[in-house]
């Protein structure tokens, strides 16, 4: 309920640009939800996370734009830009089967930057890309004739496209939310948990640990896909820029502020994330206003509190702050483990 | 025919032969034990069985030979791992632990039952069942491992190393539950530096050094080997 008339509610109480923030949030949630299926429930640290959006973006870029005259439209190019995204999850998936944590990470880090040199450069011989001017004039979203690249105007007032973009961007949240819950608790769910804790477990308990792995880097990688489409959709221009390793970490980040594996907690890491450093700008008006002048960047003072809200986090709440209840309890057990060891060897003499 | 029959198994990491060729056998419901030290190639052996390394040479499991299947195929077929530091799932509760055992199955009712039984075999883990397994001490972690692989309704159960990094109560805690498994009729291979103890509960033994099988016979025959009392019994 408070979902369907919140746009209004910014709309009217803050102004369209906070209409903006709220669909760029629910894009950050469709990916949060995405990378959360690789590393919360598998367990695979991936860096390079980006590059599917990016690759969703493109698509959409490449099949809907003037760039080569292609207008095909919404529902067929976002679930291709979703199926190609989660195509490259298999590739990358497939090379990287033996390597775990950190190498793993280094890796997919790789990976995403390789994404990226290639849109930066691919404009030359044949102009794929565009290079770093980016693609622009893609075609928005249209629905049964229904355009969403124009405002609307009903009862004397505007509505901007960003209204119905909140409520197009809701329904693939919802519909993301709901197909991870149903992971997670699915028999799939269950062998990725135990691909996480123990790999050589895992496969003695008859886990095809192979395919499992492919299928999280390729669901997540779909996800990535889907939003990387919608965004392109939403913009009506991409760039290289939009998608480098600074929005892999910020994705990642969000899963760890807000629980890791844990759905609720990784929607509010990624809601808190996009909406603080918003709110931070106004910090730049209030130092004009009192100051005269900018005294500190609020673009700087982001990454500050960025830094400085991570490490209290790892020091108060290490679990998350929604964790999901089994970390909370790993958690919380972790105090009472070394006397409950001593019990037990009382246990075993008597 | 036996259940399961090795011929010539190597293992190799990279170059370093680590099994160099070795012919066993175990029995339907029988015991077996694989002694030696430190180095031997025990472990190595499981893993070449088990498919987590590809081992060269013959090995036939309950009739049919398994040629370069994956470890998850070959836990398909019947054989379970309780792997060297237990492997269990850590993050998850002891009875999700159990139910993981059971992955392949789903014969849910029989899973219920089984998962009873489990229970009774290890009350411990029934007062603990809704614990993350991580917080549990090692030897109730050794005992959720076996009872997990027991989940799975092995036709042959490989235990590697039980008693590693136990108290000396606890391992006899687990080498009694071992003994009751193997009472119950559940064909075990067993991997063990603890001489003593693997030879008092198995019914054969065969005995590892760099790589080879050097002695083999009954246990209780073994235990009384001048050779082996000089090297694996403290003699």
């Amino acid at each position: 309920m408070l979902l369907a008339i919140l746009p209004f509610l910014m709309g009217f109480g803050l102004g369209n640009a906070w209409v903006r923030v709220l669909d760029f949030v629910l894009l950050y949630v469709l990916l949060a939800i995405g990378l959360n299926i690789v590393v919360g429930y598998a367990g695979l640290l991936d860096l390079g996370y980006i590059a599917f959006y990016a690759l969703g973006a493109y698509l959409y870029a490449w099949l809907a734009s003037p760039h080569f005259g292609l207008h095909l439209p919404f529902w067929l190019v976002l679930p291709l830009g979703a199926m190609l995204a989660g195509l490259f999850g298999v590739l990358l998936g497939a090379p990287t089967l033996r390597l775990r944590g950190d190498y793993l990470a280094i890796v997919t880090l790789g990976f995403g930057e390789i994404i990226r040199i290639f849109m930066n450069n691919l404009n030359a011989p044949f102009n794929l890309t565009n290079g770093p001017q980016g693609m622009n004039l893609i075609d928005p979203v249209s629905i049964a004739g229904f355009s969403f690249g124009k405002p609307l105007h009903v009862f004397g007032m505007t509505f901007p496209p960003t209204y119905f973009y909140y409520y197009l961007f809701l329904a693939f949240t919802l519909l993301a939310i709901f197909v991870a819950l149903r992971l997670q608790d699915s028999r799939i769910g269950r062998a990725w948990a135990a691909i996480r804790e123990d790999e050589i477990a895992a496969a003695a308990m008859g886990i095809n640990t192979r395919n499992m792995k492919l299928l999280a880097f390729a669901m997540g990688a779909t996800f990535g896909g889907l939003a990387g489409g919608l965004f392109a959709a939403f913009q009506g221009f991409i760039s290289p820029e939009s998608f480098n390793l600074w929005e892999s970490i910020l994705v990642l980040c969000m899963i760890v502020l807000g629980g890791m594996g844990n759905i609720p907690g990784v929607i509010l890491g990624a809601v808190l994330l996009t909406v603080i450093p918003e709110a931070l700008r106004y910090l730049g008006d209030l130092q004009r206003a009192t100051l005269g002048h900018v005294a500190v960047d609020p673009a700087d003072l982001r990454m500050l509190l960025f830094g400085v809200a991570l490490v209290a986090m790892m020091l108060f709440r290490p679990a998350g702050l929604l964790p999901s209840h089994q970390r909370k309890r790993e958690f919380a057990a972790e105090d009472g483990v070394a006397e409950q060891e001593q019990a037990n060897l009382y246990d075993t003499r008597a | 025919m036996s259940l399961l029959q090795v011929r010539g198994l190597k293992v190799a990491y990279g170059g370093i032969q680590a099994v160099r060729g070795i012919d066993f056998d175990v029995a339907q419901g029988e015991l077996v034990c694989l002694i030696g030290a430190n180095g031997a190639g025990k472990s190595s052996t499981l893993k070449g069985l088990m498919g987590l390394i590809q081992p060269h040479g013959e090995v036939f499991f309950a009739g049919e030979r398994l040629q370069k299947q994956p470890t998850h195929a070959i836990a398909a077929r019947g054989m379970a791992l309780v792997p060297e530091g237990r492997g269990i799932f850590g993050r998850l509760t002891v009875a999700e632990n159990l139910a993981m055992g059971a992955y392949l199955r789903n014969d849910r009712a029989e899973i219920k039952a089984d998962l009873a039984r489990a229970f009774e075999l290890f009350p411990r883990l029934a007062e603990r069942s809704k614990q993350l397994a991580g917080t549990l001490s090692g030897g109730e972690q050794q005992m959720l491992a076996i009872a997990r692989a027991m989940m799975g309704r092995p036709r042959l159960l490989l235990l590697d190393e039980p008693s590693m990094g136990l108290a000396p109560l606890m391992v006899q805690k687990i080498y009694a539950t071992i003994a009751a498994i193997a009472h119950e009729g559940v064909t075990i291979l067993l991997v063990e530096q603890n001489a003593n103890l693997a030879l008092q509960v198995s019914h054969r033994a065969y005995v590892m050094e760099s790589g080879a099988i050097t002695l083999s016979g009954p246990s209780h025959e073994l235990a009384r080997n001048p050779q082996v009392r000089a090297a694996y019994l403290g003699d």
